[in-house]
């Protein structure tokens, strides 16, 4: 698909945000948000972790699945690459950086089964993008992702402050949040195409 | 079709097998956090393989901090005060630590790891805390489901406690019982009988521990105990003692009533016995003999359900509202109570209703 590396990137943020146009990511986006500080470190493992599973599942994709003919498995093995390199992570970040570990530290594991980061991987894959535009997508979606968690768990500290119906307290209120958000940002779906 | 299976699968191995490779050589590099000294109190040094966490480094060099969930991080008692070396303070021992402790330095010792030299402060009676191995000398039938278990130590064989402290005994795999287990329970002997102390279990519908000890213990069988543990003693004071237990709460009383027959004491003091029914009751006749022993003392056992045949005419009913009948100064009275997180909770309300001050009020709570 011939579209610029860089246009791609920023697309994946604003225009085609992975969590706001394709829903992807919810449960860990939900349980998340209540409070902003969590939520940036959520962000940024999610962010990281997906720049650089694309950039891997871009690698053994093209070298190991296509010349084998063993594309049918592509799933089976990008989540376990997903969770063989989250684990990776964990281990060295533990060893060299405690507090980012233990700020990090029960999200890191969640992220093995973040539906965002497997959704990187499959787009790239279905809509054939080349290794840059691959590494710049997964960072884009993954700088999205945080930005949306970001926003949310702003609009939910403020809301913990009001009065809520019953029946919207919790998920309720931030999936009708996220949806009006998604509503604003299909405003921007025009300006690139990336589908 | 057969070598194309076989192909896609070895390749497939390889994949995964290559993926675990970097991960266990991962884990070889960089969780190998070589030999770390542990400090304590400024005092003792010991040198631990690095990357456990702190209780079980110090169980391994037979130090017990009291743990009742066994270094899941769910009951919050194994605390102690780590004032270098304990990393950054995790999410899961937030919510076990209020304002004091946090700003004491106070930490949940199973979720601390040991990656560097630390130093912590932990009271000296842990240091008194030893694993013992004790083989059934007597059991004997309280009631229907009230049992004594009289252990003889073996080795070590001798026990140093106060009355009222508690030991865990531990029980081995039986039946379908895949896990060994640990259980507190209060020593019920006098603390000047050194090579022998008695446990009074009673059984709880399907426990693992007391269904062990009340249909597969036998004399003569070896059993693992750590101990002595808990801050349920008699305080030294003047004032006025109030001891409220039903069941097995009986044991911590009857040692803290044995010790102080030994040692003598002209303080004012009732017992409060909480039961069912008549069959409920247990070393009645033991107790009341305790009332020529002290100067001013007072056995109530009270029923809340007797059957008719028994023909009960003590009193009926809870035991606080009996209370009022021998607590005169309740600013100068002290509470001993043992018993269900339930009862205790009651005890407890009534006891602040009546005046005695919420510091006077002593217990174990085993939940």
């Amino acid at each position: 698909m011939e579209i610029n590396p860089f246009v791609l990137f920023f697309a994946s943020i604003f225009t085609s945000n992975i969590l706001l146009s394709n829903f992807l990511g919810m449960c860990s986006y939900l349980s998340v948000s209540k409070e902003i500080e969590s939520s940036f470190g959520l962000g940024m493992a999610v962010f990281f972790v997906s720049t650089v599973s694309a950039a891997l599942n871009w690698l053994v994709y093209h070298y190991i699945l296509v010349p084998f003919d063993l594309v049918y498995l592509q799933y089976i093995v990008f989540i376990i690459v997903i969770a063989a390199f989250v684990q990776l992570t964990e281990i060295i970040i533990e060893r060299f950086s405690p507090v980012l570990y233990y700020s990090l530290g029960i999200f890191l594991p969640l992220i093995t089964v973040n539906c965002a980061i497997l959704g990187v991987s499959l787009f790239m894959v279905i809509r054939d993008y080349s290794f840059i535009q691959s590494v710049l997508f997964g960072a884009g979606s993954g700088l999205g992702w945080l930005m949306a968690i970001m926003m949310l768990a702003g609009i939910r500290q403020r809301v913990k402050e009001k009065l809520v119906p019953v029946g919207l307290q919790g998920a309720g209120l931030s999936l009708i949040i996220t949806g009006i958000m998604a509503l604003a940002f299909i405003g921007f779906s025009g300006i690139v195409n990336v589908q | 079709m057969l070598i194309v299976i076989l192909k896609e699968v070895l390749i497939l191995t390889a994949l995964f097998g290559v993926l675990t490779a970097v991960i266990v050589i991962a884990k070889m590099i960089f969780s190998n956090y070589g030999d770390c000294t542990i400090t304590i109190n400024d005092k003792r040094e010991l040198t631990v393989k690095g990357g456990l966490s702190l209780l079980s480094s110090l169980a391994e060099k037979d130090i017990f901090i009291p743990s009742a969930c066994g270094g899941r991080g769910s009951c919050g008692t194994c605390k102690c005060k780590v004032t270098t070396g304990g990393g950054p303070l995790l999410p899961t021992e937030k919510p076990f630590l209020d304002a004091k402790e946090l700003a004491g330095d106070i930490r949940l010792s199973c979720q601390v790891k040991v990656k560097e030299s630390i130093s912590i402060n932990i009271p000296e009676e842990i240091f008194n805390v030893r694993k013992f191995k004790a083989t059934i000398a007597e059991i004997v039938d309280y009631t229907h489901d009230i049992k004594g278990i009289t252990f003889e130590l073996l080795e070590p064989n001798n026990i140093d406690f106060k009355a009222g402290q508690y030991v865990q005994l531990m029980t081995p795999k039986y039946a379908k019982q895949k896990q060994s287990v640990s259980r507190a329970y209060s020593i019920s002997s006098k603390p000047s009988l050194k090579n022998q102390f008695q446990l009074i279990i009673r059984r709880v519908p399907e426990g693992i521990c007391t269904t062990w000890v009340h249909d597969h213990l036998k004399v003569g069988d070896k059993v693992n105990l750590t101990g002595p543990y808990g801050d349920f003693f008699i305080r030294d004071t003047k004032a006025d003692i109030i001891y409220v237990a039903g069941g097995s709460g009986k044991a911590p009383i009857k040692s803290m009533l044995e010790d102080l027959k030994e040692k003598g004491t002209d303080r004012r003091m009732a017992y409060f016995f909480g039961a069912v029914t008549k069959k409920d009751l247990y070393l009645t006749d033991y107790m009341e003999e305790f009332k020529q022993v002290f100067d001013d003392f007072d056995y109530y056992p009270v029923l809340s359900n007797p059957t008719e045949e028994e023909k009960w005419e003590g009193r009926k009913g809870f035991v606080m509202p009996f209370f009022s009948e021998y607590i005169k100064d309740p600013k100068n009275t002290e509470a001993y109570l043992c018993g269900s997180p339930r009862m205790l909770d009651s005890v407890c309300k009534e006891l602040v209703k009546m005046g005695v001050p919420e510091d006077n009020i002593y217990f174990d709570s085993f939940a």
